[in-house]
């Protein structure tokens, strides 16, 4: 240190006496001002399987939003002529080449059923000669529905129903709670099942099935949280100013709950798409002929020791959409709540 | 600071009277967090309550602004009970009564900017009438503060603890309360920030007319900001006196033995110190003790037959400069 | 006196988001065996990722920039991750501020307290139990016996905290590191954990290391004091010339921003401003723009530690043989004056080595 002191120079006017600074200047803050959603999407982007399950799933939303105008064929429309075609692309990639192996010999199927030239199905046949590829994109279109129905349940009556709870506490707090109990001792199955004896089959019916027993998650996850954010300071300093409960509710509490809201309603789109898949499959959800993806996989896997290529299309688009989603959930979960994750 | 003993007969602001606070009553669980209390706040006094933890003197605050519903007991405000009001009435008194929190990062909403943190109040009592008005008024208060208009399009996380405590100071002020309970104000603070708090309040009350509830732990900060001092313990009143005459002439032991327990920025005195334990058994004799006046403006919670002796310590006081170890700082 | 620790040029530095945090700039000091050396800061000086660091328990984002750490001529900087697991079974423990969260709910507080002993396997269960009963006798739990079987919250808070200190001397530590233990406390329990710690001590010769803000309860526990500022050591010496001749501005401040029990003045004086960003810290003295009393140079270059006594030394330009003489805030000569009668008086022992021309050093 001492040759520091040496090495600097010292004159008298060093040794002028002047002070602290301004104090103005001292409390001026010089960072650019980040809201919490700022920095929490900063905290995103450094998480490289979030991110990219997000564009997954933008692109996925992209062509099932395409579907509902267009589709390279009539995804209904029945050829039995043209039943259990490979895939095949023009040009000749491995895999789509539209030949099959019968017997121990490559076919091409495209020609054996005298299909014109320039007539592609890019993801096959299924066996009534439906164009796999527009089912495929129906059926994603459908479960993507789901998953905003499902959205659309949470944010509908779980938020406000836990908000409701864990505000009011007390006896009306224990009713709710006894009734959120009673609703999820009953299995989903059994409520679709009872469903089925009034309503046919069909979109209808899943999705009273999940308005029933779809959001209890989110209303407990709200209710709990409610009871945390309602003991913080900032919320007893908006009851001493006078604000009113629902303006509390609107501005201090959904704000602040945001985050779960967020984070709880992208896990349960996965599980509301998983749900449909599976009622279709075991045949008690979307009736025929529409797509969704629990009806292919359930057409597919009937043929899938020789046309396997019906079955693992929409297996690996039922999969994808499952990852993406949880991914990106623990990615924003992980973003908008750092702590958990030290 | 006004002097304690004028001779015009002071305005009180607030009374709280036989102020019972429980929390599930008549449950196994029941607890009494203020067990009958009663004291009388003057107008443009600063009222120190002091206590340690679960002695209920935060609850006193919470209650006294009616953020819960006293079990029973009368508090007056400016004349008028406002231990059961509602609705209506319930929304003109919010304009009178404020509070300040005690830690500067739950006390501010992190989503919300701090204009709107601070314009809360004047929007719901339609203070203002437009936008240019209440950005002026906003500017106006951060002044107040210490902090510039740069600030108002911040968020709370941008700020230090001093700095958010002031935040929260001016979202009191918003509405022109007559009336604050600060709610530990300093205690999640620094010491060097502590100061700059302390003596912005005093800044305020001197300049707005203000009459402080000063809740805290912190014996020295306390003694230094209020006129008055109550000594608060298992939820009830120990002491009530002027602040200079609680700490030099403690009469109550649980008194003596919180301010032994006071450390001093004084190796000397630290060395000499002699502490003494409160044995709180001595409260369960089953003899009915209220607060009684044993010296002309100050009470201690007393048996009948404890007053004598009471009244000796207090005879003796008067004959000695001070019962405590002086600092040699001072001597 | 024999150096138990030694800490040299130490610099640690956190990754942010927003940068480099430096959060510990160059900062060396020393334990001498037996002693109680009190750390003061406000939150963010610096002084807990200091202790923390000696017993190797930095965040993840943490990185030592620079310096040494010596533990009896052994730099624990460059110990393994084993090496630094026994040292804090064995030799350097450490207690922590909120006694509910250094204890397990779930586990009764004989077995919490005998643990370390069992993990380090010196002894046996019965050896084990019988010793945690020991310590928690020595640390005024009554009718530890009994009471070894208990939950702790069962524990009224001022007992947990001594359940904390018995299980952070169950070992007999030759370092006790205790950061803010009695914070969280009140003050009629904090006196008593004072007290305990002070005669713990004597009973079981160990040196501490004691962090805190409360510059009260460092008048009535540390032997020395080192004041630290945005991640500097600003200040150190023994208790009674930290606090009867403080030499640096920032250190007048901390005293005479705090109201006694006898202070009347209208206004308390208060440090302006908020302490520095330590991401981007300034060139000078980092308390120059907040000093009322600071200097040209403050502003410009950081002041090296002048030496006051051998025992006493600050880093303020103001003490340099060219820097025009200064009067103290009135309270702060007050406490100088004190002094001088004090150490005429013989109440407090003099430095026979005590230099009146101030020196450049270290």
């Amino acid at each position: 240190m001492s040759e520091q002191a040496d090495k600097l120079e010292l004159t008298p006017d060093s040794f002028k006496r002047v002070g602290a600074n301004d104090t103005d200047a001292q409390e001026k803050i010089s960072a650019p001002s980040l809201t919490f959603f700022q920095d929490a999407i900063r905290r995103l982007k450094q998480n490289k399987a979030a991110i990219i399950s997000f564009w997954l799933l933008a692109i996925i939303i992209l062509i099932s939003i395409v579907s509902i105008w267009w589709t390279p064929s009539d995804p209904n429309a029945q050829h039995v002529a043209y039943a259990n075609l490979p895939p095949k692309i023009g040009n000749g990639i491995p895999g789509f080449t539209g030949q099959a192996n019968v017997g121990g010999q490559l076919v091409d199927k495209y020609a054996q059923a005298n299909v014109p030239k320039g007539t592609y199905y890019i993801l096959g046949t299924d066996y009534l000669g439906r164009d796999l590829f527009s089912r495929l994109m129906k059926g994603i279109a459908l479960s993507l529905l789901i998953g905003m129905l499902a959205t659309l349940f949470d944010l509908m009556i779980g938020v406000p129903y836990g908000i409701i709870s864990g505000w009011r506490g007390g006896h009306t707090d224990t009713i709710m709670q006894r009734i959120i109990e009673i609703i999820s001792s009953i299995p989903n199955l059994v409520v679709v099942i009872l469903m089925l004896l009034l309503f046919t089959p069909g979109l209808g019916s899943i999705v009273v099935a999940m308005g029933i027993t779809g959001w209890i998650t989110m209303a407990r996850l709200i209710r709990a949280e409610t009871l945390t954010l309602k003991t913080q300071e900032y919320v007893l300093a908006a009851r001493t100013i006078g604000e009113s409960p629902f303006k509390i509710a609107t501005k201090h509490l959904i704000p602040n709950l945001s985050s779960t809201i967020i984070i709880q309603t992208m896990f349960s789109i996965p599980t509301a798409i998983f749900f449909e898949a599976f009622l279709s499959f075991i045949g008690i959800g979307i009736p025929a002929p529409n797509a969704s993806l629990g009806t292919l996989l359930s057409d597919g896997q009937k043929t899938f020791r020789f046309l396997p290529y019906q079955m693992w299309y929409p297996a690996a688009a039922i999969s994808i959409i499952m990852i993406a989603f949880n991914l990106l959930a623990d990615g924003l979960r992980d973003a908008f709540d750092p702590k958990t994750n030290n | 600071m006004s002097a304690t003993n004028s001779d015009r007969p002071r305005k009180k602001l607030v009374q709280v009277q036989h102020l019972k606070q429980y929390f599930n009553p008549g449950k196994p669980n029941e607890v009494k967090a203020i067990d009958d209390i009663s004291f009388d706040i003057y107008e443009g006094e600063t009222f120190g309550l002091v206590g340690e933890s679960g002695s209920g003197k935060s609850t006193t605050g919470r209650s006294i602004i009616r953020l819960y519903n006293p079990t029973s007991g009368k508090i007056l405000f400016d004349g008028q009970d406002i231990s059961r009001i509602k609705h209506r009435d319930m929304l003109e008194f919010r304009r009178e009564m404020q509070m300040i929190f005690q830690d500067p990062y739950a006390s501010l909403n992190p989503r919300m900017k701090v204009k709107d943190i601070i314009a809360e109040g004047l929007d719901v009592h339609h203070l203002v009438k437009n936008d240019q008005e209440r950005d002026a008024r906003v500017n106006e208060l951060l002044n107040l503060v210490g902090l510039s208009r740069d600030h108002a399009t911040r968020y709370p996380h941008e700020f230090s603890g001093g700095q958010r405590q002031r935040i929260g100071i001016a979202r009191a002020l918003a509405v022109q309360p007559r009336f604050i309970i600060a709610d530990e104000p300093i205690s999640a603070l620094d010491v060097s920030i502590q100061a700059q708090v302390v003596n912005l309040l005093r800044e305020i009350q001197q300049e707005q007319n203000l009459t402080y509830l000063f809740i805290a732990h912190d014996l020295s900060m306390v003694k230094y900001i209020s006129d008055r001092i109550a000594v608060m313990h298992n939820g009830r009143l120990m002491e009530l006196a002027a602040a200079d005459e609680v700490y030099n002439h403690p009469l109550h032991p649980y008194t003596k033995s919180l301010l032994s327990a006071v450390p001093r920025p004084d190796p000397m005195y630290e060395r000499s110190r002699h502490r003494t334990d409160y044995d709180d058994s001595i409260e369960f004799d089953n003899h009915p003790r209220t607060l009684q006046e044993i010296v002309p403006g100050h009470f201690v919670f007393a048996a009948a037959d404890e007053l004598a002796d009471y009244q000796a310590t207090a005879e003796k006081y008067l004959h000695e400069a001070s019962a405590l170890g002086k600092s040699p700082l001072n001597a | 006196m024999e150096k138990i620790l030694d800490v040299k040029n130490l610099q640690i530095n956190f990754a942010t988001f927003a940068g480099q945090v430096q959060a510990i700039r160059d900062v060396s000091f020393h334990l001498n065996k037996g002693e109680t050396l009190a750390i003061v800061g406000e939150s963010g000086s610096g002084k807990s990722v200091t202790v923390r660091s000696i017993m190797g328990l930095l965040a993840n984002n943490a990185h030592i920039v620079g310096g040494e750490i010596d533990f009896k001529d052994q730099d624990i900087l460059s110990m393994t991750d084993r090496q630094i697991e026994n040292l804090r079974g064995n030799d350097i423990s450490m207690i922590f501020q909120d006694p509910m969260t250094s204890l397990d709910p779930t586990m009764p507080i004989g077995k919490q307290v005998a643990e370390p002993l069992l993990i380090h396997g010196q002894m046996n269960k019965a050896a084990a139990m019988a010793r945690a009963e020991e310590v928690l006798e020595l640390v005024g739990i009554t009718n530890a016996k009994n009471r070894m079987k208990d939950y702790p919250h069962q524990f009224s808070g001022g007992q947990r905290q001594r359940v904390v200190i018995a299980m952070a001397i169950v070992n007999y530590p030759e370092i006790l590191i205790a950061d803010e233990p009695t914070t969280a406390l009140d003050v009629t329990i904090q006196a008593q954990i004072i007290d305990l710690m002070k005669d713990l001590q004597r009973k079981i010769d160990t040196s501490i290391i004691f962090i805190t803000h409360d510059l009260g309860v460092v008048a009535g526990i540390a032997d020395r004091v080192a004041v630290m500022y945005a991640g500097k050591i600003v200040e150190y010496g023994t208790v009674d010339e930290i606090f009867y001749d403080p030499k640096h501005p920032y250190t007048w401040g901390l005293l005479n921003s705090m109201p006694t029990l006898d202070t009347h003045s209208e206004k308390l004086y208060a440090i302006p401003g908020t302490p520095p960003n330590l991401l981007d810290p300034p060139d000078g003295d980092a308390f120059a723009p907040r000093n009322p009393y600071a200097l040209a140079i403050d502003h410009e270059a950081m002041p090296p530690f002048f030496k006051v006594t051998n025992t006493h030394y600050a880093a303020t330009w103001l003490l340099h043989p060219d820097a025009p003489s200064i009067e103290p805030p009135a309270a702060i000569q007050q406490r100088q004056q004190l002094y001088r009668d004090l150490i005429a008086s013989g109440q407090i022992g003099t430095f026979p080595q005590k230099e009146t021309d101030k020196n450049v050093s270290n």
